[in-house]
C-alpha cells in the first residue's frame, strides 16, 4: 500500500481547556512518519483529549497541529484524513464486515473494483478472510477490533489514532492483538499514535512512549529510556516503581540513601545531596538477600509461578513490595536489599 | 415430576399469577367491547348479516370517508414525521433539552378541542392573525384557514407533530454519536453520514413512529368536526360513524364503521411493518462498548 507523502506530524503547544479545566496543556510533540507512539497516562490525564483533538472530533482551544507544512487543526475531522479505531471500534451495525471497512473509500467515491481490491487486500492484511459477508454484531469482539483497524488502514491515513482499542478484549486476545498491531503497524509504515493506560501495552508496543499527567507531557522517551529511568516519581510510580518512598540522600564514597536504619547504595536520576529526597525501586529488583539492609516481616505473600510477589512491613511501619524466589510465609522477618542501579534516587 | 415442577421449568410460577390484573383488565376494556362491536356489526335493523357493510361500500356519503381520512392522515403524517426528524436531530446536540421538550408536550396535555377553540378564534376572518395580514398588507382579503380541510390539517399538525417529534427524538438519541465521528473520520461529510449511517439506523423506528402517528391522524374526530367542513372534505370517518350512532340510533352501523375504521388502519400498519423487515432492524449501537 502506498501512503500518502509526508515527513512528519508536529504538535505546536496543543491546548484544549473544558471551562476552566486545562485537560491539556501545550503538547509539543513530532512524530516522524512510521513512528509508533504511545500516550501513557493514568485515567483523566488527557490522554483521550489529546487524541480526541488530534482526530478533529474536538477543537483545540490553542496551539496547532502540522503535518509537514499543511496546518491541520483548522480542518474539520472528515478533511484531515486519518484513520482512526474507536474504543468501543464504532463499527456501523447495518453494514457488513465488507461494507464497514470499504466505508473510507465509497466516501472518496472510487472506482467500484478498487474498492473491491482495495476491501480484499485489508481483510487479508487483518486476517479476517472467511466474515467479510456478516455483520458486526455476529462476530467475535476480537474480529470487531480486526475490522475496526482495517476500516482505519484501508484509506491509508498518514495517521492512525488508536484509542485504548484493546480494553474491551480478554487477557489471552489482548496479547494477540498486541503482535497484531505492531506487525500491521510495519507492514503499513504510516504513523500510529496510541493512547492506553496500560504500561506494558505502551512498553512492548511503541517506539516511543508519552507520559501523560493531569494534561501535562512528564517525560517523552523509547520503553527503554522509560523503564529504566524514569524522569520524575510520578512517571517511576506509573512504570511499575511500586516502593516510592521518602528518604534521605547522602553521598559518602558512593550515593547512599536511608530507610529507617538500613542504608542502601542508590542511583541518582535528578537529586541534591546531601538533603531529603525520593527514592523508587520496582518489586522485582528488591529481593531478600544475603547482607540485606532492610529488615521487614511479611505480610502477605502471592504465588506467581516462578517466584513470589509480596508486601512486608519495615520495623518503622514503611510497607514494601518485594519479589523472593523462595516460598515466603506471612509473619516471616526478610532481610531485603537491592542493586544500586536499580534503586534510584529523585529530589523531594 | 410435579405439575409445579414442571410449570415452572417452563417459567410459570407463582409470581406468573401478578399478570392477572392486567390480563382482567384488557379483557374487560378492550377485548370484550371489540368482540361485542364485531358481533353487534353483523346484526343489522334490516336486512341479512353483511347488510351493514353491504350498505357503507354502497353509499358514496359513506365509502368516500375512507378516502377522505386517509387524505387527511396520510399528509399530516407524512409531513410530521419530515419535519421531526431534522428537528430531532438539531435538538439531540443541545445540552438541556427539558425548556424544549416541555413546549412541545403543552399541545398534547391541552388537547385537541382546546387547540381548535384557539384555532378558530386566531385564524378565523376577524381573528388576529388574518387582521394581521390585511393590516399589513399581505393579502387583500382574509385568508381561509378554518372550516375547511386545511384547517383540520393545521390542527393536526399542530397537535400531533409533539408527539411525533418526541418518539423519533427517542429514536434519535439512541443511536450511538460514536458512529457519526467514525464516519466523519472516515471522509464522509454531514449529509453523507445522515444518508449512510443515520438514516439506516432510524428506519425501523421511523416506521414505527408513523404508524402510531398515522393511527392518531386516521382517528381525528373533535377537530374535524370543530375546524373543518363536516359535510364535505372533512367528513371523516368518525364522524360517519358517530352520525350513524348519535343521529340515527343505528348502533349495529355504527360498529360496523369501526370494524371498517379499524380495518383500514391495521392494514396501513401491516404494510408498514412488513416493509421493515426488509431493512436493517438490529441494535444501533456500535459493537459490544
Amino acid at each position: 500500500m502506498a501512503l500518502k507523502d509526508f515527513r512528519e506530524l508536529r504538535l505546536d503547544s496543543m491546548s484544549r481547556e473544558f471551562g476552566s479545566l486545562n485537560a491539556l496543556k501545550g503538547i509539543t510533540l513530532t512524530v516522524a512518519r512510521g513512528e509508533f507512539i504511545a500516550l501513557l497516562g493514568p485515567s483523566g490525564c488527557g490522554k483521550s483529549t489529546a487524541l480526541n483533538c488530534l482526530a478533529g472530533l474536538m477543537p483545540l482551544s490553542s496551539g496547532s497541529i502540522w503535518l509537514d507544512d499543511k496546518r491541520v487543526d483548522t480542518l474539520g475531522p472528515e478533511e484531515r484524513g486519518f484513520g482512526m479505531v474507536f474504543q468501543n471500534y464504532a463499527l456501523f451495525p447495518h453494514m457488513n464486515v465488507a461494507k464497514n471497512i470499504g466505508f473510507g473509500l465509497r466516501m472518496q467515491r472510487r472506482p467500484k473494483d478498487e474498492i473491491d481490491r482495495r476491501v480484499a487486500e485489508a481483510i487479508r492484511l487483518v486476517r479476517l478472510g472467511a466474515q467479510s459477508e456478516k455483520l458486526p454484531g455476529q462476530i467475535s469482539g476480537g474480529q470487531q477490533q480486526r475490522v475496526a483497524i482495517a476500516r482505519a488502514i484501508v484509506v491509508e491515513p498518514p495517521l492512525v489514532l488508536m484509542d485504548e482499542p484493546l480494553s474491551n478484549l480478554d487477557a489471552k486476545l489482548r496479547l494477540e492483538m498486541r503482535a497484531e498491531i505492531r506487525r500491521i503497524h510495519s507492514s503499513l509504515g504510516c504513523a500510529t499514535i496510541y493512547v492506553t493506560h496500560d504500561q506494558d501495552e505502551a512498553l512492548s508496543l511503541a517506539d516511543r512512549i508519552v507520559v501523560l499527567r493531569d494534561g501535562e507531557m512528564r517525560q517523552v522517551g523509547t520503553p527503554a529510556e522509560l523503564y529504566s529511568r524514569p524522569a520524575d516519581p510520578n512517571v517511576a510510580e506509573f512504570m511499575g516503581f511500586r516502593n516510592v518512598l521518602p528518604t534521605t540522600a547522602s553521598f559518602e564514597g558512593g550515593l547512599s540513601v536511608t530507610l529507617g536504619p538500613a542504608v542502601l547504595a542508590a542511583t541518582a536520576v535528578d537529586v541534591t545531596v546531601p538533603g531529603p529526597a525520593v527514592l523508587a525501586i520496582r518489586p522485582e529488583d528488591l529481593t531478600p538477600r544475603p547482607g540485606g539492609s532492610i529488615r521487614a516481616v511479611v505480610q502477605m505473600a502471592e504465588y506467581r509461578g516462578r517466584d513470589f510477589y509480596g508486601l512486608a512491613v519495615t520495623d518503622a511501619g514503611t510497607e514494601l513490595y518485594f519479589r523472593a524466589e523462595a516460598r515466603v510465609t506471612p509473619g516471616e522477618t526478610l532481610f531485603l536489599g537491592a542493586d544500586a542501579p536499580r534503586v534510584l534516587v529523585y529530589k523531594s | 415430576m410435579s405439575l409445579r415442577a414442571s410449570l415452572a421449568r417452563q417459567g410459570l410460577d407463582g409470581v406468573t399469577l401478578l399478570v392477572l390484573p392486567a390480563a382482567l383488565f384488557i379483557v374487560a376494556l378492550f377485548i370484550y367491547p371489540f368482540l361485542y362491536g364485531l358481533v353487534l356489526s353483523f346484526e343489522p335493523k334490516v336486512g341479512g348479516w353483511l347488510a351493514n357493510y353491504a350498505k357503507f361500500f354502497s353509499e358514496p356519503f359513506l365509502y368516500t370517508t375512507i378516502s377522505k381520512t386517509l387524505l387527511i392522515a396520510i399528509p399530516v403524517t407524512v409531513l410530521n414525521v419530515a419535519l421531526s426528524v431534522p428537528v430531532a436531530l438539531r435538538v439531540r446536540l443541545i445540552a438541556k433539552p427539558k425548556l424544549l421538550t416541555t413546549i412541545l408536550v403543552i399541545p398534547i396535555t391541552l388537547g385537541t378541542v382546546l387547540v381548535a377553540e384557539g384555532m378558530l378564534n386566531y385564524m378565523g376572518p376577524r381573528g388576529w392573525f388574518n387582521r394581521a395580514l390585511l393590516e399589513f398588507g399581505l393579502s387583500s382579503s382574509p385568508i381561509r384557514l378554518i372550516h375547511n380541510y386545511w384547517g383540520v390539517f393545521l390542527s393536526l399538525v399542530i397537535t400531533g407533530f409533539p408527539f411525533t417529534f418526541l418518539l423519533t427524538l427517542s429514536y434519535v438519541t439512541g443511536v450511538d454519536p460514536g458512529l457519526e465521528q467514525a464516519g466523519a473520520m472516515l471522509g464522509a461529510r454531514s449529509w453523507d453520514r445522515f444518508r449512510t449511517i443515520l438514516l439506516p439506523l432510524l428506519v425501523p423506528g421511523i416506521l414505527i413512529t408513523f404508524c402510531l402517528s398515522f393511527v392518531q391522524a386516521f382517528s381525528v374526530f373533535p377537530s374535524a368536526l370543530l375546524l373543518g367542513e363536516p359535510a364535505g372534505s372533512t367528513r371523516v370517518i368518525s364522524i360517519a360513524a358517530y352520525t350513524a350512532a348519535f343521529e340515527e340510533y343505528d348502533a349495529s352501523m355504527a360498529s360496523a364503521i369501526a370494524m371498517i375504521m379499524a380495518a383500514v388502519q391495521v392494514a396501513i400498519v401491516v404494510a408498514l411493518l412488513a416493509a421493515q423487515s426488509l431493512v436493517y432492524r438490529g441494535p444501533a449501537g456500535g459493537g459490544k462498548g
